[in-house]
C-alpha cells in the first residue's frame, strides 16, 4: 500500500466533507466558517494533490509497479473476505489521471461557472464528493467496492442533477436518474451475485483466477451457460450507468444540473464507468460470445439512434448529451468487439474533449446570459474567441478529424468492429458505427455553425429576459438590448477550456500506440486472439499514427464526416431555408425524434403507473378487502354474530334459564345411559 | 470466562427500576421527569457495554449465564444468557430508548412520568426477552412488553388510537396464544422449560409441523410477515412517535428473533418442510408490499409498509437453507440478521423523522408538504441520509442486509434472487418519491414556509442515529465477527434432523 493511493482516494472525501459539513446550510450558527472562497480552494487543493498522486501512481505502474492489496476487511462471513482494497494497475492508473484531472479542471471551472449561485460551497462538496466515489470505483480490486463506488457516483450523481431543488423538473430528472440506474444495478447484483456464486469470492484476482471453471456450466434449471447470464447480467449495469439503450432515457433529462457536472458526470468520466467496468470484466466476457455479441448490438444501437436525436436538438447541453450518448455506443460496441483497450482509450480521448464541449457550452451559456436556445444564437465567434477556438477544437476531435484525439480512438473502433465475425450483429455494428461518422458530424458542426457563425440572433429570444431575470438575480442590467450583448467568459472558465483543448488534440497521437500495441493494458485486459481477432488484425496494420492517418484518409470514415459538416454548412450556412422544410416533410420522423421513440411516453405508461396501479390494487382489494375485509373484521364479525345469537339466550327470565337447565340435564342422562 | 457481575439482570432491570422511580416522582415538575428518565435511560444503556466488552467471540454458547429457581414445581428458571444473535438486539434496544426519551423531550406534555416509564419498562422487558434462556421466561417478557406498547398507542396515540390498539393487541395476542400451548406441549414432553433442552429434544415431524405454526402465528404476526401484516400501519398511524420508533426498531425484532431460538433449533426438520413457503411469504412481503408502499399517500403508512418489505429479507435469509453444506447459507443468514439491526436504526431514524415534521405541521400526509428543504436544510440533509439507506445504498447500513441477503438468494435460487433483488428498484421509488415530494420543489404553502429547522436536541438525536447508519455500513465486521460463530452453530444445528 503506498500513500499516494490514499492521497488519491481520499483527500478528495475530505475535502468535501469540510465543505459539505461546515460550508452549507448544514452548518449551525458558529460552525458555517467554510467561506465561499474557502470551500473551492480547500476542494480544489485536495482534488489537485489527488491528482498530482494519481499521475505519480500512473509513472509508477509504467516502472512496473502494480498493487492489489486490501485496506481493511469489511465483513468476514464464514470463509468469504468482502474487503475495501485497492487494485493498482495501468487500466486503474489511467483512469486515476482521467477522473482527477478532469475534475481538477471542472473545479476550477466551477469558480467561474457558479460565482452568481447560491449552494456555491454545496457544489464544491458534491463534486469533490464525486470524485472520491469515482476514485474508489475505478481503484476497487473487488466487486463490493466497485458496487459501493458503482451507487455512490449514483448518489452524487442524483443529488447534482437535482441542485436546483426547486426546479420541478430537475427534481424529477434525478429521481429518474437514479431509478433508472436502479433496474440496471438490479442486473448488476445479480451479475455479482452469480459470480459469487459461482467462484465463491468478490475480489478479481480470485474470480479471474477461476474463469476457464465457468466453461460448460449451466445455470441451475435451465441449459443457458452460466457465464453468458452472469456476463449480461453485468452488463445490464453498465447499461445502466453508461446510458446505453433502453436504460438510456435519464441521460438526456440529467443536463438538469448545472453544466460543469455535465461534463464531469455526464459525459467525461460516471457514464463511463460501465464502460471500465466491462473491461475490467474482460476475462470474464471472453468466455461467452452470445454476451459479446449482446454487447456490440446495444452499443450499435446506441450509437446510431442516439446520434439521429442530436440532430433535432435545439438546446446546447442536449445536443451534447445525445452526442454523449452516441459516444458511449461506440465505446460498447468496441467492448463486444473484444477492443477493450480501444474503448478504454475512446473514453480516455473523449473524457477530455466531451469535457470540452461541455464547458464551451457552458461559457456559452453564460455568455448569453443563460439562454441555452442555438436557434437563438449565432456570430458568437466575434464575442467569445477562446470558447469559439476551443468548441471548434473540440468539434473537429468529435468527429475524428485526422491528427485529432477523437480520429484515432474512433477509426480504432471501426476498425475493430469490422474485424468482428458475428454475422448479422457485425453487419448492423458496422454500419450504425459508419453512419454514426456522418450523423455526428452534422450535429456538432450544425450547433457549431448555429453558435458561433452565421447571423446573430441572441436579440431575437423571446423567452430570454424571463429566462434570464429567472435563472438568477445576477447585476446584468436588461433594460435594453446593448446590455444583453454576449460576453467572453472569464479566466477560470476559458483557461480550464485552453487546459483541455491540449490533450482533445494531442492525446490521441501519443497515446494510440503505447495504449493499443505496446500492451499497456496487457495485465489489465485479457483478450482470447483467437476466438476475438480484432485487436491483433488492428495490430497487424499498425504502422505509426501518422501511417494511420494517411490511411484514414483513404477510408470511409473520413469522407463521411466530411460530408456531414459539408451538410451541416450547405444547411445551416448557405441554404438556411431548407432545414424547415425537410422537417415540415418529414413530419413524422421529427415527431417520433422529438418525442425521443416515446420511450418516456412509454416508461410513463408501463413501468411508473403500472407499478402504482399495481400497488393500488394490491392495497385496496388485497390488503383492506380480502386481508382486513374479510380476514380481519370478518372474524370479528364472527364472533360478534355468534356473540348475538348467544345473548338472545340471556333473557334474565328464571323460566327461560330452567327450561335451559331441563334441556341439558335430559341430554346429559340421554348421554350417560348411552354408555 | 466466568462472569461476577450480573450485566444481564442489570440490563433488564435497571430501566425497569427507573420506570418505577419516573412514576413514584410523577408529581414532580417535567424537568425532573425528563432528566430522571434520560439518567436512566443512559445508565441502562452503559451497563449493556459490558456486554460487547467482555464478549467472546469464538464462542458459539451462551454467554453471561445467569440462572435461579424461579417455579420450581414446573422446572421454570430465571435463566438468562446471550450469545452474538441476541447481543446486538440487547445493544440496539437499550440505545433506542435514549433516542426516544430524548425524542419525547418537549413534545410529551401530558402524563408525562407515565410517557418515560412505559418506555423505560419496555425497553428493559424487551431485553429481557432477548436474554432470556428459559422458555416461560421468554414468553412472559414476551407478553408484557404488549401491556406499556398497548398504553403508549391508547394513551398518547392519535385520534383512533382506541382501535388501533385493540387491533394491535388481539392480534398479536391471538397470536401468542398458540405458543403459549406449543410451549406447554414441549414442558409435558421434556419436563423442562430450558430452550437448550428443546433443541435438543427429538420430536416426529407431524409434531414439529404443529409447533412450527404455533411458533409460526406468535412470530409472523410480530415481524409481521404476509398476510398477517394490515395491522401494523394502522398502529404507526396511530402511535405516537417514540412508540412507531420502538415499534419498528425493536418489537418487530421480537418475532424475528423468534424464529432465531424457537422455530429453527426446536423445529428444525419442519423448518425445511416449510421453508418454501416461508420464503414464498416472504417474498411476496418484499414485492406486493413494495408496490403497496409505493402508492401511500401518509407518510407512517408508507414508512410501514416499507418497514414489512425491510422484515421480508430478514425471514428470507433464515429459511434459505442449503442442501449441500449448511455453512453456505451464512451469508444470507448474516445478511438477514444485519438486516434486522440496520432496520432498528433506518426505521427508527425515519418515524424520528417523520416527528419532527408532525410536531411543526400537524400533517403526515405527503400532499401537505413541499420544498421542505428551503426551510429545513439540516433535515432536509439527515432526511435524505436516511431515506437513501432506507433504499439499500450502500455505505449505509441499509445496504448490507439486503446485498448479502440478495447475493445469497442468488446462488440459493437465481429466481428467487431475481425476486428479491426487485427491492432494489421499489425500495428507491418509494423512498425518493416521497422525498421528492416532501422536501425537493419549491415551497409548497405557507405552513412549510414558516417551518423551523431543527433544533439542537432534534440535530444530535438524528445525528446519532446518522452516525449508526454510516458506521455499520462502512464497517460492519463488528457486527459479523460477534455473530458468526452463533451463525456457524445454528446453521450445523438446523441441518441435523431432530426425527425420532
Amino acid at each position: 500500500m503506498k500513500t499516494a493511493y490514499l492521497i488519491a482516494c481520499f483527500l478528495p472525501l475530505l475535502g468535501s466533507v469540510l465543505a459539505g459539513l461546515f460550508g452549507t446550510k448544514f452548518a449551525g450558527k458558529g460552525w458555517r466558517f467554510m467561506t465561499r472562497g474557502l470551500s473551492h480552494w480547500v476542494t480544489i487543493l485536495c482534488v489537485f494533490i489527488a491528482a498530482l498522486a494519481s499521475s505519480w501512481t500512473l509513472a509508477d505502474v509504467l516502472a512496473g509497479n502494480h498493487f492489489n492489496g486490501t485496506l481493511y476487511t469489511w465483513a468476514q462471513i464464514g470463509s468469504l473476505k468482502m474487503e475495501i482494497g485497492f487494485l493498482i494497475d495501468p487500466l486503474t492508473a489511467t483512469m486515476m489521471c482521467v477522473v482527477t484531472w478532469v475534475s481538477l479542471m471542472v473545479h476550477i471551472y466551477t469558480i467561474g461557472y457558479m460565482s452568481e449561485e447560491d449552494g456555491y460551497e454545496r457544489f464544491f462538496s458534491y463534486i469533490s464528493l464525486f470524485t472520491f466515489a469515482m476514485m474508489m470505483l475505478v481503484m476497487s480490486n473487488n466487486m463490493l467496492q466497485l458496487f459501493f463506488g458503482w451507487e455512490a457516483v449514483g448518489l452524487v450523481s442524483y443529488l447534482l442533477i437535482g441542485f436546483y431543488y426547486t426546479r420541478e423538473s430537475a427534481v424529477f430528472a434525478n429521481m429518474k436518474a437514479f431509478l433508472v440506474n436502479r433496474v440496471g444495478d438490479f442486473g448488476f447484483i445479480i451479475g455479482i451475485g452469480l459470480v459469487l456464486a459461482h467462484t465463491g469470492s468478490m475480489n478479481y484476482a480470485e474470480i479471474f483466477a477461476k474463469a476457464d471453471s465457468f466453461k460448460g456450466v449451466t445455470l441451475v434449471g435451465t441449459d443457458w451457460a452460466l457465464i453468458t447470464v452472469a456476463c449480461i447480467a453485468l452488463f445490464i449495469g453498465a447499461m445502466g450507468k453508461s446510458a446505453q439503450f433502453p436504460l438510456h432515457v435519464w441521460l438526456p433529462d440529467s443536463m438538469e444540473g448545472p453544466t460543469p457536472i455535465s461534463a464531469l458526470i455526464h459525459a467525461a468520466t460516471m457514464v463511463t464507468a460501465g464502460i471500465f467496468m466491462v473491461s475490467r470484466m474482460s476475462p470474464l466476457f471472453e468466455l461467452s460470445d452470445t454476451a459479446l455479441m449482446f454487447v456490440m448490438f446495444i452499443g450499435a444501437i446506441t450509437a446510431l439512434f442516439m446520434g439521429f436525436m442530436g440532430i433535432i436538438q435545439n438546446d446546447i447541453k442536449r445536443v451534447v448529451a445525445y452526442s454523449t450518448l452516441s459516444q458511449l455506443g461506440y465505446m460498447t460496441v468496441a467492448l463486444g468487439a473484444s477492443a477493450y483497450s480501444v474503448a478504454m482509450f475512446h473514453v480516455m480521448t473523449h473524457a477530455f474533449f466531451k469535457a470540452l464541449l461541455f464547458l464551451a457550452a457552458g461559457s456559452v451559456i453564460m455568455g448569453m446570459h443563460h439562454c441555452q436556445d442555438i436557434r437563438y444564437m449565432g456570430g458568437l465567434r466575434k464575442y467569445m474567441p477562446i470558447t469559439w477556438i476551443t468548441s471548434l477544437i473540440g468539434s473537429l476531435a468529435l468527429i475524428g478529424t485526422p491528427f485529432f484525439a477523437g480520429f484515432y480512438s474512433k477509426d480504432s473502433i471501426i476498425e475493430a468492429v469490422h474485424a468482428t465475425q458475428y454475422g448479422w450483429v457485425s453487419s448492423f455494428a458496422n454500419f450504425a458505427v459508419l453512419a454514426g461518422v456522418f450523423i455526428t458530424a452534422f450535429y456538432s458542426f450544425r450547433m457549431y455553425f448555429l453558435v458561433f457563425h452565421g447571423a446573430e440572433r441572441y436579440d431575437q429570444n423571446p423567452d430570454a429576459h424571463h429566462a434570464h431575470a429567472s435563472s438568477n438575480g445576477q447585476g446584468h442590467g436588461h433594460d435594453a438590448h446593448h446590455a444583453d450583448k454576449p460576453h467572453e467568459s472569464p479566466a477560470v472558465v476559458t483557461v480550464p477550456l485552453m487546459l483541455l483543448a491540449i490533450p482533445s488534440v494531442m492525446i490521441g497521437f501519443v497515446a494510440i500506440g503505447p495504449l493499443l500495441f505496446e500492451g499497456f493494458f496487457k495485465d489489465s485486459i485479457k483478450v482470447l486472439a483467437a476466438a476475438h481477432p480484432a485487436m491483433s488484425t488492428l495490430a497487424a496494420a499498425w504502422q505509426g499514427p501518422v501511417a494511420m492517418v494517411v490511411h484514414g484518409l483513404q477510408t470511409p470514415p473520413f469522407w463521411l464526416a466530411l460530408a456531414g459538416v459539408f451538410t451541416a454548412w450547405a444547411l445551416y450556412m448557405k441554404w438556411t431555408h431548407i432545414p424547415a422544410q425537410i422537417q415540415a416533410k418529414a413530419m413524422p420522423l421529427y415527431q417520433l425524434l422529438d418525442n425521443k421513440y416515446y420511450l418516456d411516453a412509454f416508461n410513463q405508461a408501463v413501468f411508473a403507473k403500472g407499478a402504482r396501479l399495481l400497488g393500488g390494487a394490491f392495497w385496496k382489494i388485497g390488503d383492506q378487502t380480502i386481508i382486513d375485509g374479510v380476514g380481519v373484521n370478518g372474524s370479528w364479525k364472527t364472533v360478534g354474530w355468534i356473540a348475538s345469537v348467544l345473548r338472545l339466550f340471556q333473557t334474565g327470565y328464571i323460566y327461560h334459564y330452567a327450561f335451559g337447565m331441563i334441556v341439558g340435564l335430559v341430554a346429559m342422562l340421554y348421554f350417560v345411559a348411552r354408555i | 470466562m466466568t462472569h461476577t457481575y450480573p450485566w444481564l439482570s442489570l440490563s433488564i432491570w435497571l430501566p425497569i427500576a427507573f420506570g418505577g422511580l419516573v412514576l413514584m416522582l410523577s408529581n414532580a415538575r417535567a424537568s425532573t421527569l425528563r432528566w430522571t428518565a434520560l439518567l436512566g435511560a443512559v445508565l441502562s444503556f452503559l451497563v449493556t457495554l459490558p456486554l460487547y466488552a467482555g464478549f467472546d467471540d469464538k464462542v458459539a454458547s451462551l454467554q453471561y449465564v445467569e440462572k435461579a429457581a424461579w417455579i420450581e414445581r414446573f422446572n421454570i428458571h430465571y435463566h438468562l444468557g446471550i450469545d452474538g444473535l441476541a447481543l446486538w438486539l440487547v445493544l440496539l434496544t437499550a440505545f433506542i430508548t435514549i433516542i426516544v426519551v430524548v425524542a419525547a423531550w418537549e413534545v410529551i406534555e401530558e402524563r408525562v412520568a407515565q410517557y418515560f416509564a412505559a418506555f423505560l419498562m419496555l425497553s428493559g422487558l424487551m431485553i429481557g426477552v432477548f436474554a432470556a434462556a428459559d422458555g416461560m421466561l421468554f414468553y412472559v417478557f414476551f407478553e408484557a412488553t404488549l401491556i406499556p406498547m398497548y398504553l403508549i398507542i391508547g394513551i398518547w396515540g392519535g385520534a383512533n388510537r382506541i382501535y388501533a390498539s385493540f387491533k394491535f393487541f388481539l392480534y398479536t395476542l391471538l397470536g401468542s396464544l398458540l405458543m403459549l400451548i406449543a410451549l406447554v406441549y414441549l414442558y409435558r414432553a421434556t419436563g423442562s422449560f430450558d430452550l437448550a433442552v428443546w433443541a435438543k429434544t427429538k420430536l416426529s415431524l407431524s409434531e414439529q409441523s404443529y409447533l412450527f405454526f404455533a411458533f409460526l402465528a406468535a412470530f409472523a404476526v410480530k415481524v409481521p410477515m404476509f398476510p398477517v401484516h394490515t395491522w401494523l400501519p394502522d398502529v404507526h398511524v396511530e402511535a405516537p412517535t417514540g412508540g412507531s420508533a420502538v415499534l419498528a426498531a425493536i418489537m418487530l425484532k421480537l418475532g424475528a428473533y423468534g424464529f432465531l431460538r424457537f422455530s429453527l433449533p426446536i423445529t428444525p426438520d419442519a423448518s425445511h418442510e416449510y421453508a418454501g413457503l416461508m420464503i414464498g411469504l416472504s417474498l411476496i412481503a418484499v414485492v406486493y408490499v413494495g408496490l403497496v408502499a409505493l402508492v401511500q399517500t401518509d407518510m407512517k403508512k408508507l414508512v410501514a409498509y416499507s418497514s414489512i418489505a425491510h422484515m421480508g429479507f430478514v425471514t428470507l435469509g433464515f429459511f434459505m437453507f442449503s442442501t449441500s453444506n449448511p455453512q453456505d447459507q451464512a451469508l444470507a443468514f448474516q445478511g438477514a440478521y444485519l438486516q434486522m439491526i440496520s432496520h432498528g436504526f433506518i426505521s427508527g431514524a425515519m418515524f424520528l423523522c417523520i416527528g419532527v415534521l408532525y410536531d411543526r405541521m400537524h400533517s403526515r400526509n405527503i400532499a401537505d408538504y413541499g420544498g421542505v428543504v428551503n426551510t429545513m436544510p439540516k433535515f432536509a440533509a439527515l432526511f435524505l441520509l436516511f431515506s437513501m439507506a432506507n433504499a439499500g445504498l450502500p455505505a449505509t447500513s441499509g445496504f448490507i442486509g439486503e446485498f448479502m441477503v440478495i447475493l445469497g438468494a442468488v446462488k440459493y435460487n437465481f429466481w428467487i434472487g431475481l425476486t428479491a433483488a426487485s427491492a432494489l428498484i421499489l425500495g428507491a421509488a418509494y423512498s425518493l418519491w416521497m422525498y421528492k415530494r416532501v422536501i425537493f420543489g419549491a415551497v409548497g404553502n405557507e405552513h412549510v414556509e414558516q417551518l423551523k429547522d431543527l433544533n439542537r436536541r432534534e440535530f444530535w438525536m438524528l445525528a446519532t442515529l446518522a452516525a449508526a447508519v454510516l458506521w455499520m455500513g462502512i464497517y460492519p465486521a463488528p457486527f459479523t465477527q460477534t455473530i458468526d460463530a452463533s451463525v456457524a452453530n445454528l446453521l450445523q444445528h438446523v441441518a441435523q434432523t431432530k426425527l425420532k
